[in-house]
């Protein structure tokens, strides 16, 4: 014991780090924080360590190159030993980082902790959100297949649509004229070198004011910040009542990321890792590319967003976005800090959660996109042509073989971009069905130039036939009357 | 000498020292910004664009639209299949015809050709094109992207190279005559 007694002084009279670390250990916190709900930081912290050694195990094998990143991902799932297991970690890692990060961002906005005198940690905070997402979004691109490939396209056109600089920042972005090697080389260089740089630089900032400025105290429904009073207010609240960081508080912190990195690991077993996908080879064009799980709200939104209104939403969106957390310390540096007392702070993480997770869940049905192959392989339901005429059952071919079913179901089968078919004729008359299928509109492609005058009749007398038994079809009454049909209304 | 005079010597010492510095950071500065911008000036300069054979008319049939492939004019060796572009070729009729760009005019993606109904869908974001590259629904704000081609003893050439997306000039200048479906 004396011998590591006079190490450790040999060590300390050269490094001097004991004493600042014993008062980091001991510096007192407001009681109430010692709470389950102050652990976010630290397992976010402890997700992007995991993230940083995972990283570099994989970069071990991985080669940054776009004729060989593709095969090297294939050797780390299959042949390098537990390679799978690494990529596995890595990818269910960088899901939780990002989940934690934005559970961490709400809690601290609910409880007011960007207020006076923590405003710059919530701004370096927003930093760290922005460059959590930039490695997720950078990451995705190393996972060099379909999706990686065709995710720069859109990259590329949405930085396309800056004014006046956008075809240069394409150049820049992609390294070159189209996505190729220079374009991986450089997702690499920002994913291992310049995000995690700056990543290191806002984590130690974010915990160094954490120190110095001390956890934000528990909101008390009813007391008030005030610029002048609020230091002596703290001070009180951790030196008379407070308890010291070690171990009061830090032995859930130490649970609850031990609690995180266990689940990663049972996702990486489970699940095993992402991808990759398909070759990213851009003459297949079989292939419909998604973004990962946290773009998907904005893979949602690209396809909802009006023509007219997506690049000036597209562009100035994310800038105004960051702006208002930019902005919330400023505007809100003072007041009430309890979520209780905070109706539309509550409200608007409510919007925002529910907003995200609509888009979220709509994109991973892609009901706008077209069913590519619904017209080879998803049939006339047999209901829908038992006991028709032959020129019905010819519209129905006319049905599959124009490629009708791509974007309209029956009987819940088939696309989802234009509406279900199935009591299309209670709702347009044989005359509009015509001019819909001649025409188009409302979203829908005009097949005039595409159907003989033979073809449309069968296939809107068969989109006549879908109707319930027992509802009649919708007819014009009047063209009824004009032209001397004798028959009695229904009603 | 006094004191003060020592130290004001040494500050302006210092202050000549921070200049030199800077000097000499300007002069590092330079390279390194042309180094990061070189794909934005070589596309100034030279251009990336150049004539491509997509190959012999007869592997376009009159009437038909044809998934074609070119290697891209500026690869480098470790780009893989990344180099490889696809376009689809429309001939209309005899020597006239349309290239479109795989990329769909919204947001990149590889719009598909669908011969019975005559339209290019898109599988991202659901756009629909004419089979005369004109925007018939969905998010795109325009037509598919068009490279402009010329025919030499029996080959179709394309003006490619780079990719083209929808805030380019180029890209919108390249449409061509407009021909009807």
């Amino acid at each position: 014991m004396r011998l590591i007694q006079k190490v450790g002084d040999w060590f300390d009279l050269r490094l001097q780090l004991g004493t600042p670390i014993r008062e980091t250990a001991a510096h007192p916190v407001p009681r109430e924080t010692a709470s389950w709900f102050y652990v976010f930081g630290s397992a976010a912290l402890m997700c992007f360590v995991l993230q940083l050694v995972t990283g570099i195990l994989l970069a071990l094998i991985y080669v940054p190159s776009a004729g060989e990143a593709w095969n090297s991902l294939q050797a780390l799932n299959h042949d390098v030993a537990l390679g799978w297991f690494i990529r596995a970690l890595h990818g269910w890692g960088s899901n939780f980082m990002v989940a934690i990060v934005l559970i961490h961002m709400v809690q601290v906005f609910l409880f007011g902790a960007y207020k006076f005198p923590r405003e710059l940690t919530w701004i370096v905070g927003v930093f760290l959100l922005l460059v959590t997402l930039g490695m997720a979004f950078t990451g995705q691109v190393l996972r060099f297949d379909q999706d990686a490939y065709w995710g720069l396209g859109i990259g590329a056109s949405i930085a396309s649509r800056v004014p006046v600089i956008g075809p240069w920042a394409v150049n820049l972005m992609l390294g070159g004229p189209i996505i190729a090697g220079a374009t991986l080389s450089r997702f690499f260089a920002l994913h291992v070198f310049v995000v995690p740089g700056l990543l290191i630089a806002f984590v130690g900032l974010h915990l160094l004011m954490v120190l110095k400025l001390g956890i934000n105290e528990w909101p008390m429904p009813g007391r008030i910040v005030r610029r002048s009073t609020y230091m002596q207010e703290y001070h009180e609240l951790t030196h008379k009542q407070g308890v010291p960081f070690v171990p009061h508080a830090v032995w859930r912190d130490i649970f609850f990321s031990g609690f995180i990195l266990l689940a990663i690991a049972v996702c990486a077993v489970h699940f095993g890792p992402f991808g990759p996908g398909g070759e990213p080879d851009p003459t297949i064009i079989q292939t419909a590319p998604r973004p990962d799980f946290f773009f998907l709200w904005l893979y949602a939104l690209l396809s909802f967003l009006p023509p007219a209104a997506e690049t000036p939403i597209l562009l100035l969106g994310p800038a105004i976005g960051i702006l208002v957390l930019l902005a919330l310390p400023f505007v809100a540096g003072e007041g009430e800090k309890s979520w209780k007392r905070r109706p539309i702070a509550v409200l608007t993480i409510l919007i925002i959660a529910v907003a995200l997770g609509t888009l979220t869940e709509l994109a991973e049905h892609t009901p706008w996109s077209p069913i590519m192959d619904a017209w080879s392989s998803e049939p006339i339901p047999p209901q829908y042509v038992h006991g028709r005429t032959a020129l019905e059952r010819e519209g129905a071919l006319v049905f599959q073989a124009k490629q009708c079913h791509n974007c309209h179901s029956l009987n819940g089968q088939g696309g989802q971009r234009g509406p279900a078919l199935d009591t299309v004729a209670l709702r347009l008359t044989e005359d509009q069905l015509i001019r819909q299928v001649i025409q188009g509109g409302g979203n829908m492609p005009a097949y005039g130039k595409n159907l003989s005058p033979a073809e449309t009749t069968a296939l809107v007398a068969f989109l006549e036939t879908l109707h319930p038994a027992n509802q009649k079809p919708a007819r014009n009454a009047s063209q009824a009357v004009v032209l001397g049909e004798s028959e009695v209304p229904p009603w | 000498m006094s004191t003060e005079n020592k130290i004001s010597r040494r500050t302006a010492l210092m202050k000549l020292g921070v200049f030199l510095n800077g000097v000499v950071g300007v002069f590092l500065a330079v390279p390194i910004v042309c180094y990061l911008l070189s794909p934005v000036a070589r596309e100034k300069k030279v251009g990336y664009e150049s004539w491509l054979s997509l190959g012999g008319l007869e592997q376009f049939p009159t009437g038909q639209t044809r998934l074609a492939t070119y290697r891209n004019p500026q690869v480098n060796d470790w780009d893989g299949e990344t180099g490889n572009i696809a376009c689809w070729v429309r001939r209309v009729d005899g020597q006239t015809f349309q290239v479109f760009a795989i990329n769909c005019a919204h947001l990149g993606c590889p719009v598909r050709w669908f011969p019975q109904s005559n339209l290019f869908m898109c599988p991202c974001h659901g756009g629909a094109y004419y089979q005369d590259g004109s925007r018939a629904s969905g998010p795109p704000e325009r037509g598919l992207f068009q490279h402009r081609y010329k025919i030499e003893n029996g080959r179709l050439l394309i003006k490619a190279g780079e990719m083209p997306t929808p805030g380019q000039p180029a890209a919108n200048k390249a449409g061509g005559k407009p021909t009807c479906a």
